[in-house]
């Protein structure tokens, strides 16, 4: 099973984007769960999210406390929430910046796997606006590995309708120009 | 039978409800119901739901309305928790006394003070004397079969009461899970369209709800007593059917590795899926753990419950509420009650978790059972602790 936490602000998305890994996930022939961190939600206050994948169905309801991999949707968190508690040793962090992977390892003080890639700048340029939530589905699947873009296209069409192409668009950009440090 | 898909709980509940026809909804939003008030009126809205959505403007008036709306025939239905449970509380009992079958999913979740959204079992608790049937949910799936189910037995004619679908909030609601939606055929043939016992009609006048002093009082109490218990034959019948057509199988209680178990763990709810890993895990360690989940609340399973525990040496019941200054938990009240007479029963304990949402995790579970495993005298048997608390 792999367990991802997702930060970000409120309004930024992160519910949005564990809602549509599930939903795809599922229609990919696996077992996943997507939930927000409970509770009441402020615009831009920190937030997380959570999913769970597996191959045999998932039976686990409490909270996500030893994540195998941190998605940070806003660098700005980094300093202000602790983004890798808990994480699993050997486990990963991705983190939409245009920093690279050596500055975020030094910013975090962390050894482990970081992954970076612009997701903000990836969304202003395919979108044309700076949300970048779908767009780190992309690094997301690359870093996990467990199931390809295309398993996307079905959930990202009926969530966004005519706009969907845009978001599939930048989430190719984004598994394409991640940069990874194991 | 529909294929396994991606589903917000709350979504898959509202669709469940939607694929029953309900001819109307009264619901008034609340957190963690709101998806579901918001979902069947986007149903309704869009045209694919032909039913009469009521925007009441509280849950008092939700209830109130689906009392008029059923009286008069209508198959209705409505969703709440916590305040707004609460705030219904008054016509709970009305509606099951005029034999109503309404059928309402509960987001269980916690009663203020202090305000709190999360999930505990504090909202449907005080509901217990209400005449009701209650049905507890463990997972999505459970959620959308029990609703489904829940007019079937509601509105059978050897019950005509009303169903409490309850779903634990945040736990359950807010999460995406795989689940399979029967379809539109299915449910059709499943479940018959609703023929009430009587209906308000001003060309065919009936009365509902009457006045009744000390004369009949006593004869009304009992029949709706007998009408509660007597709603398990039909409970059992129509999930016995839905096993058949769905294959998947409802009881009011059921069991996970507690045939051989010494030491047995019962929950209600959502908290089932997860107790279960630390069985698996005390298993692993050679330690005779076992689970018994609590399914029906209303009319309580006496016969079910003695028969799982029976051979247990402890039991350990778990409870998502507080009877302040009483006997314990809930839960554990009325299993205590329900073994009082038995020659042959397990040293019973209780612990009180998962209140206003903490969370409670496998560690938690294994934990519980390690402590009661350890207590050889017996010391915290018989009364209630409350699990994790700091002092």
């Amino acid at each position: 099973m792999i367990e991802v936490r997702w930060h970000g602000r409120g309004g930024q998305g992160a519910v949005t984007s564990v809602e549509l890994l599930a939903v795809s996930a599922i229609a990919a022939g696996k077992y996943a769960q997507g939930f927000p961190s409970f509770g009441p939600e402020r615009r831009g206050a920190p937030v997380a999210a959570f999913t769970r994948i597996d191959d045999k169905k998932i039976n686990v309801r409490s909270g996500i406390y030893e994540p195998d991999i941190v998605l940070v949707l806003d660098s700005s968190l980094i300093g202000l929430v602790n983004v890798i508690d808990g994480l699993k040793p050997g486990g990963k962090i991705i983190v939409n910046t245009h920093k690279t992977p050596e500055e975020i390892r030094k910013d975090l003080n962390f050894n482990g796997s970081v992954a970076t890639v612009d997701g903000t700048g990836i969304a202003r340029k395919e979108m044309g606006v700076p949300i970048a939530n779908t767009t780190m589905i992309g690094a997301l699947l690359k870093v996990i590995g467990i199931m390809g873009l295309d398993a996307m296209k079905e959930s990202v069409e009926h969530r966004f309708g005519r706009i969907a192409q845009k978001n599939l668009n930048a989430m190719k950009r984004a598994y394409d120009e991640i940069k990874i440090l194991n | 039978m529909g294929k396994r898909v991606g589903l917000e709980v709350t979504v898959a509940v509202a669709e469940a409800v939607a694929l029953c026809r309900i001819d109307m909804a009264g619901v008034y939003p609340i957190t963690p119901q709101s998806h579901i008030a918001e979902h069947l009126s986007t149903l309704v809205a869009d045209g694919k739901l032909d039913a009469e959505f009521v925007t009441v403007e509280s849950e008092h008036s939700a209830m109130s309305a689906v009392i008029g709306s059923s009286g008069a025939g209508a198959r209705s239905y409505t969703a709440t928790s916590s305040q707004g449970l609460m705030l219904m509380h008054e016509l709970l009992p009305i509606a099951s006394a005029m034999r109503l079958p309404i059928t309402m999913a509960i987001a269980n979740r916690a009663v203020s003070g202090p305000l709190n959204i999360l999930n505990d079992h504090s909202d449907i608790m005080p509901q217990r004397d209400a005449g009701w049937i209650v049905v507890f949910a463990e997972n999505g799936q459970e959620a959308i079969d029990l609703s489904i189910q829940a007019f079937k037995i509601a509105e059978h004619k050897d019950v005509m009461l009303p169903v409490s679908v309850n779903i634990d909030g945040f736990q359950l609601t807010h999460m995406v899970e795989p689940v399979e939606m029967p379809t539109q055929e299915e449910v059709d043939q499943f479940l018959p369209p609703f023929v009430p016992h009587a209906t308000l009609h001003p060309a065919r006048p009936v009365t509902m709800g009457a006045f009744a002093m000390s004369d009949y009082f006593t004869e009304i109490m009992k029949a709706k007593d007998e009408a509660v218990k007597n709603s398990k034959k039909v409970i059992l019948e129509v999930w016995d059917e839905w096993e058949k057509m769905f294959d998947r199988s409802y009881k009011p209680v059921e069991t996970y590795q507690a045939d051989d178990a010494d030491v047995l763990l019962l929950t209600m709810g959502s908290m089932g899926e997860t107790a279960q890993l630390a069985i698996d895990e005390l298993r692993a360690k050679g330690v005779k753990a076992g689970l018994v989940k609590l399914r029906l609340w209303r009319p309580f399973p006496f016969a079910e419950i003695k028969a799982v525990v029976k051979n247990a040496k402890k039991l350990i019941v778990t409870d998502r509420a507080v009877s302040f200054g009483g006997p314990g938990g809930p839960v554990f009240s009325e299993i205590k009650s329900a073994l009082y007479a038995e020659t042959q029963r397990p040293t019973i304990y209780n612990y009180i978790y998962g209140l206003g949402g903490r969370d409670v995790t496998v560690h938690d579970f294994v934990g519980m059972f390690e402590k009661i495993i350890a207590d050889t005298g017996n010391v915290a048997a018989d009364t209630y602790v409350f699990w994790g608390v700091r002092e």
